[in-house]
């Protein structure tokens, strides 16, 4: 490809970089008791989640960042980061897409996601996290009828308290790591999922969140919980406004699965990966975890991640239940100077379980980019199967690609098998497809699709289709 | 007072009793790394080199260093390999020449001991012993060059080819008080050189002592060097050993590292290929019983261009034994067309054994094959199967099965009486539940019929 071509791709800017004007109610940065319990307070959240956050908080200024990752930033600054924002008038929630503030739903716009259409169309409901705090929430009526809970982690405080109370920490407990401590301490909102026993939800669940005010770091906590037989699929997209500091991002997410449920949890990730240099991207230290308390349980992770300037992030499957099953799906895909940080963890405790990993990863530019994961079987998790599959695509003499896997197996009758490879685009692949009057460019387009494929089908419809074209965006003009 | 004081007032007090000044470059050094070792002390879990590997058993011993090297000549011709070589004999790392024979070395090349060459021409050892293992290694790296005295030092002029094998033999004690040693080897391979050297460590039943070795060697252009490691140490044996090796162009490197014994094991085994060409192959098997603990670490730096490594390690673990595998491939930025490949299949006999694997690969150039690949799991049942319907019984089947799989590193190994020492030392740890005649027949029935 023409040098100069190249060039001008890589060049071509954020599209989805804009900022909605939208005043935010935000406190001064700066993190202490006082913060945190202005956060409940706003939330009008009871004194035992006070007491709960606070606890978290405590923990959290004992602890220390972690060092061992495969990445390179500068040290965050906790009291410079505002905690709370919210767009204004809370309490006067829209009852219905009309209501909705027309500055965000032109922001959806300008995304590409209609949100009336999708959720019409697509039947998808819809808890819109917009800097956050849930400004909309569609279907409720039709979740309600099938028993299913689908609202924001602070309704959920205060509606069903009993299984927050429950579940809440129970998967990612409160001083769990450095970055759930912190998200625990001062999460502001994020979605709370119930789906009870024996009911398989009637609709695809998404979130679409982005961050907005200038300054704030976004804290969100999701929550899932799937009754005995009961399964859902969860979405979850962002995409960020373009921004000219570090933003620190720390979710939790954690899913709960009781006997032969099955949680499908999808994330397409597009935050701002920073400029040319590295400037002004998305920091995203997130933990997921699933855990399979019951028998014959299944937890499914798949993300596709493209954005965020650092990505530290290892969506993890706790396999308790007897011939439960784990799995993890991921395309991560850096350029510029991303640096990502990801895999995932799969711990074999009971007997007969079983987990597959697929990981695809493509560095271009000046990105850097891990593969970082643990099989962990236990002495008690007799004939348990793990097969893992991680592979590295390079675009680019600059970028680097990296495997961390860690297997520790501790009984006679469980099989791993891990094979990794790390390579470039074959001279003769492109060259094949151009002798069939195939551009380089989509050569390449075809080539890295093909290579992701085995992640792209675990993907539902909709996002699968949105993940190729982010695919393609971030990678077009990196090849050359 | 700490578990290192221990160590470093023994390195003082024998500093002290020297009769003759040692070169003061020698005592520098010395001075150096203890003063590193005091800071670093012994690695703790919390390193992530050691995450798997507890040494609190080697920091809490005392141990003496011997001052002798009595070994019955009997004794120490049941454990030798049987092979022609040129053989350099240390009992508890002190030098043996009696068990010792250089009678077939070529011109060319000069086998000398440490101590012989340090008091032959000390600048010129000064000069490149530590070159590649410095104390910053690991705190035993600091240990050894601390308390390093005697070893071996193996030089070959450029176009020198040495037939026949040098032996490096390292003999543990049987003694009221464990011993400590630390032994040097360096081996300098000029330009075209080639040669064989086998580090075998084998010992008396009951010895419990503690081997910290280095060996560092270094080829020049063209360069062919065969290294082999057999660890046979007694299984009350700590053993904890580093292998550098800085490669010129087009030269080749090969590593078998074969891992029988020991209590407590820690190989370190790394590769700098520095020029065009240059080309390193690693070959591991270890198999622990009981409670042994055997810890392989393996590094291949891919600092050059068009420059290839391949690794295959294979492991067997029975009873409550522990087995580590950490094998990294690092590409360096702008080594375009590298070829690197690793391997690592375990195998675990018991339900209580536990192995942690972890196959790295970082790389940094786009122009490369990479891949690893790493297995753990049991035999494969249909294949036991397969050797059913042929009339041979469970056990008999299992056993056969567990030498092939050890038989794909073993067929690698170019010295019969090495290939032939392992197998048996293989067949001889399989557990009883295995029937041990019943394989013999079974294998030259197999043979027979084929």
């Amino acid at each position: 490809m023409a040098s100069q071509e190249m060039e001008q791709l890589v060049r071509r800017e954020y599209t989805q970089g804009f900022v909605t004007d939208i005043e935010s109610d935000t406190v001064p940065p700066g993190l202490d008791e006082s913060t945190i319990a202005f956060i409940s307070g706003k939330k009008g959240e009871p004194e035992w989640m006070l007491e709960w956050r606070l606890d978290a908080y405590h923990q959290w200024l004992k602890m220390t960042p972690p060092s061992w990752a495969h990445l390179d930033y500068p040290p965050i600054d906790y009291q410079a980061i505002s905690y709370y924002s919210a767009p204004k008038k809370p309490e006067d929630r829209p009852q219905s897409l009309d209501e909705v503030d027309p500055k965000l739903l032109e922001t959806y716009e300008k995304l590409g996601i209609p949100l009336h259409e999708r959720a019409a169309l697509a039947g998808v409901a819809v808890d819109a996290v917009f800097d956050s705090v849930s400004v909309t929430t569609t279907f409720k009526d039709k979740l309600a009828e099938a028993g299913v809970i689908f609202c924001s982690i602070s309704e959920a405080i205060r509606d069903y308290p009993e299984l927050i109370k429950q579940y809440l920490g129970s998967v990612v407990p409160k001083a769990d790591n450095y970055f759930a401590a912190l998200n625990s301490a001062v999460f502001t909102d994020g979605s709370f999922v119930f789906v009870p026993e024996g009911v398989t939800c009637p609709m695809e669940l998404s979130t679409y969140f982005r961050i907005n005010a200038a300054n704030t770091g976004q804290f969100e906590r999701t929550l899932i919980i799937c009754e005995k037989q009961a399964q859902v699929s969860y979405l979850e997209g962002c995409t960020a406004p373009m921004r000219d500091e570090n933003q620190l991002h720390a979710a939790v997410v954690e899913l709960v699965a009781l006997e032969d449920a099955y949680i499908k949890y999808s994330t397409v990730q597009n935050w701002y990966p920073g400029d040319e240099d590295g400037k002004g991207g998305i920091y995203n230290f997130v933990t997921k975890r699933g855990d399979c308390r019951g028998d014959r349980s299944r937890i499914s992770w798949t993300q596709v991640e493209t954005g965020s300037a650092i990505t530290w992030k290892y969506p993890s499957c706790v396999l308790r239940g007897k011939d439960s099953i784990g799995e993890f799906y991921s395309v991560a895909v850096t350029n510029g100077r991303q640096q990502a940080d990801t895999g995932t963890k799969m711990i074999h405790i009971g007997e007969g379980t079983r987990s597959y990993i697929v990981s695809k990863g493509i560095a271009a530019g000046r990105s850097d980019q891990s593969y970082r994961g643990l099989v962990k079987i236990g002495p008690r998790a007799k004939g348990a199967r793990n097969f893992t599959q991680c592979d590295s695509l390079l675009i680019g003499d600059r970028c680097g690609a990296h495997t961390f896997p860690y297997q520790e197996i501790g009984n006679a009758t469980s099989t791993l098998e891990h094979e990794a490879t790390t390579s470039k685009i074959g001279e003769d692949q492109l060259f094949y497809c151009q002798t069939r009057g195939i551009s380089e460019e989509d050569a390449v387009s075809m080539i890295v699709n093909g290579f992701c494929k085995d992640v792209f089908q675990e993907l539902p419809m909709e996002f699968a289709v949105e993940a190729e074209a982010l695919l393609n965006v971030t990678l077009e003009g990196a090849v050359g | 007072m700490s578990e290192e004081q221990t160590f470093i007032d023994a390195l003082n007090r024998r500093m002290a009793a020297r009769d003759a000044a040692e070169p003061t470059w020698v005592a520098a050094r010395r001075q150096a790394a203890s003063a590193r070792f005091e800071a670093v002390g012994f690695p703790t879990r919390r390193d992530e080199a050691w995450k798997y590997t507890d040494t609190r058993s080697i920091a809490r011993g005392t141990f003496v260093q011997a001052d002798n090297a009595e070994f019955s000549p009997a004794a120490a011709a049941a454990l030798t390999l049987p092979l022609d070589a040129i053989r350099l004999t240390f009992v508890d790392g002190v030098f043996s020449a009696a068990l010792s024979d250089l009678d077939a070395l070529p011109a060319g090349a000069t086998v000398e001991t440490l101590s012989q060459a340090l008091e032959s021409n000390h600048e010129a050892v000064g000069a490149v012993l530590g070159r590649l293992a410095g104390v910053d290694f690991s705190p035993f790296a600091a240990l050894n060059t601390a308390f390093a005295e005697e070893g071996a030092i193996i030089r070959l002029a450029p176009g020198t080819v040495v037939e026949t094998p040098i032996l490096l033999q390292f003999l543990s004690r049987e003694g009221d008080q464990p011993t400590m040693c630390h032994p040097r080897v360096l081996i300098e391979a000029g330009a075209r050189s080639e040669a064989t050297v086998i580090e075998h460590y084998v010992g008396e039943t009951d010895a419990k002592n503690f081997t910290n070795v280095i060996t560092e060697v270094l080829l020049d252009r063209g360069a062919i060097v065969q290294h082999y490691k057999l660890q046979e140490a007694p299984v009350g044996d700590m053993h904890i050993a580093s292998v550098h090796v800085d490669q010129g162009r087009d030269s080749r490197f090969t590593s078998f590292n074969l891992n029988l014994g020991g209590a407590l094991v820690r190989n370190d085994i790394v590769a700098d290929l520095n020029a065009e060409g240059a080309e390193t192959q690693y070959f591991g098997l270890f198999f622990a019983q009981g409670r042994q603990h055997v810890d392989n670490h393996t590094l291949v730096n891919h600092n050059a261009p068009r420059t290839y490594s391949q690794e295959s390690y294979k492991g067997i673990l029975d009873d409550r034994a522990r087995g580590v595998f950490n094998g990294k491939v690092i590409v360096k930025r702008d080594s375009q067309q590298i070829e690197a490949y690793q391997n690592n299949a375990n195998l675990l006999l018991s339900d209580r054994a536990e192995i942690d694997t972890k196959p790295e690969l970082e790389i940094y150039a786009d122009d490369v094959k990479c891949s690893h690949g790493a297995t753990t799991g049991q035999l494969d049942e249909e294949a036991i199967y397969a050797l059913r319907t042929r009339g041979i019984d469970e056990q008999t089947a299992r056993g056969l099965l567990t030498l092939a799989f050890a038989g794909e590193v073993m067929e690698q190994v170019k010295h019969d009486a090495i290939a032939q020492r392992v197998e048996l030392a293989v067949a001889g740890k399989l557990p009883e539940r295995f029937n041990l005649a019943g394989l013999v027949e079974a294998a030259v029935a197999l043979g027979e019929e084929g």
